[in-house]
């Protein structure tokens, strides 16, 4: 079996997609819709959504598992929602705008490695390094050496989807709401490549899996203590490419509910999940970044230093982890986006472009001096 | 990433001089942005509000310590003794309805939601309600009808709210369904204690 897919690369990326989408990306981004709203309701000194239950018909029993099945509940009431069309929209677009804003999120999900490479034929056995492997398989949709300018071009086609809701709901809000997302996310975008220049300067590769190879298990080489100004400013820039708050001026609710105030049901649903989507990715990629990726602490290719393990249990522990680290960086996004109120149009613009650009720029220099002054010693 | 305030001076307008205030202006306190360094940077006062935040999400997550929530059809907020709530009609000691049919408290009330159709009791002293309706969907629950009531027949301490219904005839109470919530009163019937019908000036019933 493994064999097969170490033999025909393709079939197995269909299975890795298959893999990272259903089984992780969508099930994450749907929780989220719950979790924010219980979490948010917890910090606020509120219960939150918690009734949604399973009955199980015959044995009478009552699943309330804190509410997590509203989720269910949110989706079938989308589903079922009356899909609105207004009457003067431009068709056409308004029908692609949503498919613009979630398919590059999804499609970027190719470049982020989820675990090490797994190698076919020694799976129970415990080994030392990949070396001696005749086959692999990487637990990475694709592996490309641009990796994180993949990730650039596609993030940066992101905008359109909400730049496109806007113009053609044919609504003055939408348009500002779209106009208002271009803006922020273009100036923001610019920050954002820029502050991980630093951290290529210093891994040397752009390709995700290396850097995280390059980081180690050691968990004081990971990027965030060799880069953590280029942490906090790609976190911030990265935040705002989200589009919540603190940043989420283009659905700003008490002046104009946002470029998709003209979509209703499922479309809307889509609008909603690309959002979480986004959320997602965004802590995949400081995971795979600044905080060491797929692995764990102390945990070598054959094992911890006090326990060997097999091969297979190695690669599964870090997958766990790296779950792990998402699930932490969800959690702190979603603590961020209820903990700081939104900024104003110019406190933004002036942040991105007189604040954050130059930071990045003295980051890279920084960075480069040290990478310098490293590679002569 | 320091916000935009810290970049504006503050010309703000002259206090008032002379300590109090000027005759015929109002005193304004100008207080300054906050601006140290630390606000300026944004970051630590960032950290600092994730940090309050973070604490009340732990503590509410593992001990509800903060959660203020009462989670309704289960746990009941306790009425203050002085809610007014559905009516009710209270009993005498014999079970009998107290109401006199003295049509005080279809007059007072606001809503005229009180519909009263008096009959004799018999005895040829008094009457009672053949007939007692309160619309509650009508009723603005003022409880001008508790206070009017010379003998305690009318309360509203039931502590119950006016409950949904399907139909709007079901929210009309009649003379049972206001009694079966009543009980018996403690006030003194007359003013002459529970033998009051034994005591009663028989003269009265006399014709002469
Ligand atoms: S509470 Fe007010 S409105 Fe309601 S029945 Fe009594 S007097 Fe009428
Ligand atoms: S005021 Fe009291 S006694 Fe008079 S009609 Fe109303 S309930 Fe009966």
């Amino acid at each position: 079996m493994l064999e097969f897919l170490a033999d025909h690369s393709a079939i197995a990326a269909l299975l890795k997609v298959f893999f990272l989408l259903m089984a992780f990306v969508m099930p994450l981004a749907s929780l989220s819709t719950w979790a924010e709203r219980r979490q948010s309701a917890m910090m606020q000194d509120r219960l939150g959504p918690n009734r949604a239950e399973i009955t199980i018909p015959g044995l009478g029993w009552t699943l309330r598992l804190w509410g997590i099945t509203h989720f269910v509940a949110d989706a079938l009431k989308m589903a079922f929602k009356e899909d609105l069309v207004p009457s003067k929209v431009d068709r056409v677009l308004y029908g692609i705008a949503p498919i613009m804003a979630i398919a590059p999120v999804l499609i970027t999900f190719a470049i982020v490695p989820f675990g090490s490479d797994l190698c076919v034929g020694k799976m129970t056995e415990i080994i030392t390094s990949l070396e001696g492997c005749r086959r692999t398989i990487p637990l990475q949709v694709v592996r490309l050496d641009i990796g994180m300018l993949f990730y650039f071009a596609l993030a940066s086609l992101a905008v359109y989807g909400t730049t496109l809701a806007g113009w053609s709901s044919y609504n003055k809000w939408s348009l500002l709401g779209g106009l208002r997302a271009s803006s922020q996310m273009m100036s923001y975008e610019v920050t954002m490549g820029l502050s991980l220049m630093g951290a290529f300067l210093y891994y040397g590769t752009l390709e995700p899996n290396a850097m995280v190879l390059a980081q180690g298990d050691n968990p004081l080489n990971w990027g965030l203590f060799y880069q953590p100004l280029g942490f906090i400013l790609f976190l911030t820039a990265a935040i705002a490419e989200t589009k919540r708050a603190p940043f989420d001026l283009p659905e700003g609710e008490p002046e104009l509910i946002g470029y998709f105030v003209e979509y209703s049901g499922m479309r809307f649903g889509i609008f909603f999940l690309a959002e979480f989507i986004e959320t997602i990715f965004l802590a995949a990629i400081v995971t795979t970044v600044f905080l060491g990726g797929w692995h764990v602490p102390g945990l070598h290719e054959d094992g911890f230093s006090f326990l060997k393990l097999p091969h297979i249990a190695v690669v599964l522990l870090r997958s766990a982890v790296w779950g792990g680290k998402i699930l932490f960086l969800c959690w702190l996004q979603l603590l961020i986006r209820w903990t700081l109120p939104r900024f104003r149009p110019d406190q933004l613009m002036r942040m991105g472009w007189k604040q954050l650009l130059p930071l990045s720029l003295l980051n890279i220099v920084l960075t480069a001096a040290w990478v310098l002054w490293r590679s002569a010693h | 990433m320091a916000a935009s305030h810290a970049e504006k001076t503050h010309a703000a307008p002259a206090a008032p001089q002379g300590g109090g205030p000027r005759k015929g202006t109002v005193a304004v306190r100008v207080v300054g942005r906050p601006d140290s360094l630390e606000q300026r940077i944004y970051l630590p006062e960032v950290v600092k509000g994730l940090g309050v935040t973070a604490k009340h999400f732990f503590a509410n997550l593992f001990s509800r310590k903060y959660t203020v929530t009462v989670e309704y059809p289960e746990q009941k907020v306790k009425y203050p003794p002085r809610n007014r709530g559905l009516h009710r009609l209270m009993h005498r000691e014999d079970g009998e309805v107290r109401c006199v049919a003295c049509m005080l408290c279809p007059t007072v009330c606001p809503a005229h939601c009180i519909t009263i159709v008096p009959e004799e009791t018999g005895n040829g002293n008094e009457k009672r309600p053949k007939v007692f309706e309160i619309d509650e969907l009508r009723c603005v629950v003022c409880g001008l009808c508790v206070e009017a009531c010379p003998c305690d027949a009318i309360r509203m301490d039931t502590g119950e709210h006016a409950t949904a219904v399907d139909f709007r005839a079901d929210a009309i109470l009649g003379k049972l369904d206001l009694l079966k919530r009543g009980a018996a009163s403690t006030a003194v019937q007359g003013g002459v204690g529970g033998d009051w019908r034994a005591k009663a000036d028989k003269t009265r019933d006399e014709t002469p």
